[in-house]
Parts: structure tokens; sequence; C-alpha cells
């Protein structure tokens, strides 16, 4: 990427600037045209962007890929010389009980999560498209559950779903229905934790949303409305086909950072209870960090599957937009 | 642009190799150190009889710190699972005067205790350990199993006076690692005014009969039954202990029908209400203050809760944890070891040592246990400590307890533990019942731990 963008500069500088040489060999046509000193002042303010990607992604990715594909033991970790021990660890990780449902729960807890956020995010959005008296304030109430950190976050809705002195309990047994033991039934905690990562991914999608619909100008929604369209019809055939670029921006950016949510899932029900709540997120933390012997095999492991996950979603993003780009 | 390209791929190859050469460097000089111990050991004897002609005089001066002639000078690394102490502290202002005594400055971290054990194996890898390391007992065994421990007969730590029961979690292979600086373990703390009122008298709760009993008449006079922790955590399994061991069964066969009976215990209270629910996510300190509100009769905690419940605001007593067919359950021992990480430079071990006996000395010992709530690893401090009339119910508990990694399952232990907190909670959930729930951890046990 960085090659495209100094060719272009480049290029045009050979068209302006008139040719010092005559037809000089391909390969070197850009070098013995660009004057040494530039060429070092481009490899300089290169460098300190090339080094924070080598030391801060490329290192680690190298250090994880080596811790999974090595047999760990914690002697091995302290004193090196760990045996290769190539794919095992990803079978044993894929051959463990825990692996079926953690994986049913990240793609339940991914799906579920930005579907609402979204959908909710979007209908705010378009509610705060119109400008009402205090509509600014109201927005930037909104966005309170993402500025919070998540542990005051995931520490308040434990609070809250608590099953004997809970806030949501007394307010159900108010209404009469039965309380629900929201953290600690099997059936509820993975429904718990995503009612809490959806109220925290709403600002988010509202932000992101409504700027997209800010960019769209109103001449268009008279122009629809003159041609007869009634509310629905305006957003759905001609407002939210304006919006897919922002929309592809956002289900993508919402996906990578929920396909990874930790915090939320460890604080509030820490996985359990008994895996009832465990995405490979949680998993590969407690392989590594949340017993009182670590496997840092296993749990690199895993941590790489949810990277593979991610970089696939990834790839699907880039080829929807070359798509809609070709269109 | 093509040469572009491979430039850039050269230098980040460049950069990444020596990135690599530089990190397996660092295992290879950990792999020095740990072939240097036979070297300590006669560098031990040789050094002891000079450090013990030095002492008195450093010691004498110690009471004026600033003037006290350091014996090797520098800066003594000490973590510990402390953070709750910080600068000016007692704890903090006794590892600063044992470290002017030996002569050297103390640099001290504390660390959440739950952080401290992947923390001191990043700190080995990388070569730089601390000096002195404070650390829960049960992975005591986890360290040493990595090379990461010196041996007491690699420093001449003296355990003689410890009690056996509590040195056994430092015990892996024939070998100690380091030094009990107190223990503490689990009782039933009751609510006495509850108690009076439905009509229990905790002294004659012996057994687990007599405990579900008191229990019942509690729920029928309106209030809380116990509160206990069955988190999915080391704590869970902490808890659970008392109740699987005082029902006479094993670690090493979690689905036999006395741990399968432990099991039920818990689910049949659980079922009739006399748990609270959310005991399932509870960590011990969410349990104490679940107590702490006044609802609940007993409460299932440690010795650290002993400053706590004077403030609770009501009436308390202690009573030991009961077994199964009546007498004192054996509880898991928790608190902490002092140990000395292996280091590069062996000549420290001296220093260290020193450090070491300063903090686990009688007076030193007595001072810390009462600070940190524990109770003393020796007789001696616990016939101290004997003196207040709040702890003779924790010393005899303390006497009973077992350490969690003894019986030499050493690193095994973390497995089945897992295997025994998942039990729980499935039994705990209704996802399986006891006796299911038991057989799928022992199965499980039995697989990580290579068919123990």
């Amino acid at each position: 990427m960085s090659d495209t963008t100094r060719v272009e500069p480049h290029s045009s500088r050979r068209d302006g600037g008139g040719a010092a040489a005559a037809a000089p060999p391909p390969g070197v046509r850009g070098r013995s045209r660009k004057p040494v000193a530039s060429q070092l002042a481009a490899w300089a303010f290169l460098a300190p962007v090339t080094i924070y990607l080598l030391v801060f992604y490329a290192y680690p990715l190298y250090r994880s890929l080596d811790l999974s594909l090595r047999n760990y033991t914690v002697r091995s970790f302290v004193h090196g010389h760990a045996p290769f021990s190539g794919l095992k660890n990803y079978s044993i990780d894929i051959h463990d009980p825990t692996f079926t449902p953690a994986l049913l729960h990240t793609l339940i807890f991914t799906v579920v999560s930005i579907v609402f956020q979204f959908v909710i995010g979007l209908a705010l959005a378009v509610f705060f498209v119109q400008h009402f008296r205090l509509s600014a304030t109201l927005r930037a109430l909104f966005l309170v559950p993402w500025l919070l950190p998540l542990i005051v976050s995931a520490s308040t809705w434990s609070w809250m779903l608590n099953s004997d002195s809970g806030v949501v309990n007394s307010v159900l047994h108010s209404v009469g229905i039965a309380p629900v033991n929201w953290l600690t039934a099997s059936k509820w905690a993975l429904v718990s934790v995503i009612i809490a990562n959806i109220w925290i991914g709403i600002p988010f999608n509202l932000v992101l949303m409504y700027s997209g619909l800010q960019a769209i100008s109103p001449d268009i929604y008279e122009a629809a409305a003159l041609d007869g369209a009634n509310g629905w019809q305006r957003f759905w055939r001609v407002i939210f086909p304006l919006l897919r670029p922002v929309t592809a921006v956002t289900l993508l950016l919402g996906l990578v950072y929920t396909l990874k949510v930790f915090d939320i899932i460890w604080i509030m029900t820490r996985g359990g209870p008994a895996g009832a709540s465990t995405t490979f997120a949680t998993w590969s933390y407690q392989l590594s960090f949340g017993n009182l012997l670590p496997a840092f095999g296993p749990g690199a492991a895993v941590a790489n599957m949810l990277i593979v996950m991610t970089l696939v979603f990834g790839f699907v993003y880039f080829r929807i937009q070359r798509k809609q780009r070709e269109s | 642009m093509g040469r572009r390209v491979g430039s850039t791929t050269a230098l980040s190859v460049a950069v990444i190799a020596s990135l690599v050469a530089c990190s397996s460097s660092k295992p290879a000089a950990s792999g020095t150190t740990s072939s240097s111990p036979a070297a300590t050991s006669s560098q031990g004897t040789s050094s002891a009889p000079t450090a013990a002609s030095t002492s008195p005089a450093v010691s004498s001066s110690s009471a004026a710190q600033s003037s006290a002639p350091p014996a090797t000078g520098g800066t003594f690394t000490i973590s510990d699972p402390y953070p709750q102490y910080t600068a000016g502290s007692s704890w903090v202002n006794l590892l600063n005067s044992c470290g002017a005594s030996a002569g050297v400055k103390i640099k001290r971290t504390g660390y959440d205790t739950t952080a401290l054990l992947s923390q001191t194996l990043l700190s080995a890898q990388q070569g730089n350990s601390p000096d002195v390391l404070i650390v829960d007992n049960p992975v005591v065994s986890t360290l040493a199993d990595a090379g990461v421990l010196a041996s007491n007969d690699q420093d001449n730590i003296d355990t003689s006076a410890v009690a056996p029961n509590l040195l056994a979690a430092g015990v892996l292979n024939g070998k100690t690692y380091g030094i009990p600086i107190g223990a503490n373990t689990l009782a039933l703390y009751y609510n006495k005014t509850i108690l009076s009122a439905a009509g229990v008298d905790p002294t004659t709760i012996k057994s687990w009969a007599d405990l579900t009993v008191a229990l019942a008449k509690v729920k029928a006079a309106g209030k809380g039954g116990i509160t206990l922790s069955a988190i999915g955590t080391e704590e869970g399994s902490f808890q659970f202990l008392p109740w699987f061991w005082g029902a006479g069964a094993n670690l090493t066969k979690l689905d036999s029908t006395r741990g399968v009976a432990a099991l039920q215990l818990w689910t049949t209270w659980f079922k009739d209400g006399y748990v609270p629910n959310a005991a399932i996510q509870d960590t011990q300190t969410t349990s104490w203050a679940e107590f702490a509100t006044g609802k609940y009769a007993f409460a299932e905690n440690g010795t650290w809760q002993l400053s706590n419940a004077d403030k609770a605001g009501f009436p308390y007593g202690i009573i030991p944890i009961p077994s199964m067919a009546g007498g004192v359950a054996p509880a898991p021992t928790g608190g902490e070891f002092v140990t000395i990480p292996l280091q590069k430079d062996t000549s420290r071990y001296a220093t260290t040592e020193k450090i070491v006996s300063c903090l686990t000395s009688s007076d030193n010992a007595f001072t810390t246990d009462t600070t940190l709530g524990y109770i003393g690893a020796t007789a001696a401090i616990q016939a101290k400590q004997a003196s207040n009339p709040e702890l003779p119910v924790w010393i005899t508990a303390v006497g009973a307890a077992k350490g969690r990694t003894s019986d030499n399952l050493g690193t095994n232990y973390p497995k089945i533990s897992q295997q025994l907190w998942t039990a729980v909670q499935n039994a705990l959930t209704g996802a399986k019942s006891a006796s299911a729930a038991m057989s799928a951890a022992q199965s499980a046990a039995a697989a990580a731990t290579g068919g123990k």
C-alpha cells in the first residue's frame, strides 16, 4: 500500500519535471530519477510506522503463533527450548468438549449483539436527525454507555442482574413475574451478557449512522416526499440504500470488536456457570491465565483461531466493498 | 518498485531476525542459571560463616539505619500479593527494616494475587526474577516445577519449626521450597442474634446433619441460611474442599461415593433455599458482604475476615466446619510462602537468606500474621496468638488443615481443581446431577493429569 501511494506523486514529477537522462531500464525507472536525499527522507518518515507495526503487530503475532505451535510447559516457558509440536495444540482445542459450545456461544453472541445494536442505533439515529430542542444533549447522554469504563458497566450490570437483590428482579417481581436467575442459570447467562453488550454498543452505532445520515442532503427527503413516498418507504427505499457504505463500515467494525469482547463476560459471569457463557475470548484467557497451571499453547491456539475468524470477516468486507465500487 | 518492495522486505526481515535472536538468547541465559545451583550450594556454605560474623555488627547498627555499613549494598526486589498495603504501611515498613538489617535497600512491588503467577513466569523467562517472592501456597509447586525457585537446601532456610501440614504445600518430589509466612483457613462464622432467635445452639453443631437441622430452623424463622462461594475459579474449589475432605473423599478420585455425597449436600441446601442463588457467581468477598447484611445465619469464610467481622454490627461467633460423621473437617490452607527465586548472580543468596530469616523470625512473623489476619506457621507463634480469645478456634482449624497441593499432587492439583469447580457449578445450576457431574469431572481430571 505504501508503495502505491508513493508511485503517484513520483510519476507526476517525472511527467512535469522533464527527463534528466535517456530512457533508463524499467526496474530502476523511479530510483535513478529521485534524488537520494528525498529517498532517505521518505524512509525516515516511514521508519517510525514500520518499526511500530513490526514491534506491536508483527512480533506479538509471531510470538502468538510460536506459542501455539510448540508444546510449552511452565518449565519450557521459563527456560526455553519447547519442542515443536505442529498443530497439536489446535487439535487439543478442537477435541476439547468446550470447543463446540464456545464456538456456538461466540457466534450467537456476536450476531445477536450486532443485529440489535445496529437496529437500535439506526433507529435512534433516524430519530435524532430531526433536530428538536435538547436533541444534542440527549444524544450526548446516549453516548454514556460507550464512555464508561467497561469495569464500571460490567459491575453495574452484575449488581442489577443479581438474583436476590438486583433491581431488575425486583421490577419483575412488582409486575408479577417470578425472579430470573440472570447470571447463575445456564440458560440465562449468555442472554445477560448479550444484553449488557448491546447496551454498551448502541452509542457506537448511533454515532456512525448519525454521521452517515447527516451526509444525505435534505433535498432527497423532499424529493421522495414529493414523489409520494410515505415515511417508511422514504426510509427503506431511499435513505437506507444510500447508507450502504456507512452500514458496511459500522457492521465490520462492530463485528471485529464484538468477536473479541472479553471484559464484560469475564466480570459478569467468568464464562460460567460451568461454561454456559464461554466464548473463544474468555476461553483463551481461562486457558492461559484463569487457572493455577497456565496452558499457554492451547490458549494461544484459541486466540489465533479468533484472529482467523476476524480475518475472514475482514476479507468478506473487502469483497463487498469491491463489488460496490464496481457496480 | 520491485526493488523498493525488496528493500522493504529485507529491512523488515532484518528487524524480525534481530528481535528473534534477542528473544532466543534469553532462554540460554536462564539455562545457565539452572545449572548454577550446584555451585551455589558450596558457595552458600562457605559464605555462611562470614555472614554470621558480620551480621552482629550489622544488626547492632541497624537501629541507626543510615549509618549501617552495607554488607553487599545495592537494591533487592521483593514481590508480594498484598497490593492493599502501600508505602508507609506496617508491612512495607517491615520489609524495609529487614532489608536495612541485611544492609540493602528494598524495592517492593505488590501484585494482585491472581496475576502474580503469570507475572513471575514472565519475569523468570526474562531473567529478572525478584530476590524474594511471596506467593500463594498452591502455586509454589508449579513455580518449583518450572525451575523458578531455589530449594531450601540451596538456601539454608530452616523449616524445622514449621508445622508439617502447613509446609506440605511447598514440598515437591522430596524437596522443600520456601517457608510459610502464616496460614489461614475456613471456618463458619455465625450471627448470634439470628441463631438465638431461631433456637439454635451453635455448640451442638458437630456434623453435617446437625448443621442441616440448624439451617432448616433458621429458614423456618424467616432468615437466610448460609453464604458461601461456588464461583468457577479457584475460590470455588477452596470453599468446597472442607466439605469434600470432610466426607473423607480424596482429590485423586472425585467421583467416589464420599465425593458425590459432599456435592449432594450443597445441591440439597441450594434446592431447599438455604444458600443464596448468587453463590454461583460470588467471590468470598461478595459472600461475606451478604453475611454482613445481617440476613444470613452462617458464613463460610476465612480468618482474613476477622477485622471485618468486628465491624459487622451484630454479635458473631465462630465454629469450625463440621465433617460428615462428626468432628472438625480438614479445611484447605490459604496463606503465602516466602520463596527465593533462582538468580543469575548467586552471590545475592546470602543477603536474601538474611532478609527471609528476618521476615519469618518469631517476632516479625507474629506482627505480620496479626496484620494479615493469619495464624502463625510455627508452634511458637501460635502459642503467642492463643492469648487472643478470638483465635483458638482458628488455631484448631489450622491444625486440622491440609495444603491443596500436598499428597504430592503438586502440579496435578490445578487440573483437578478446575474440574472440581466445574462439577460444583454443573450440580448447583441443575445442569447435571451430583453423581453425573462428579463422574464427568473425574474423567476430565484423569485425562488432564495423564491417568492419575
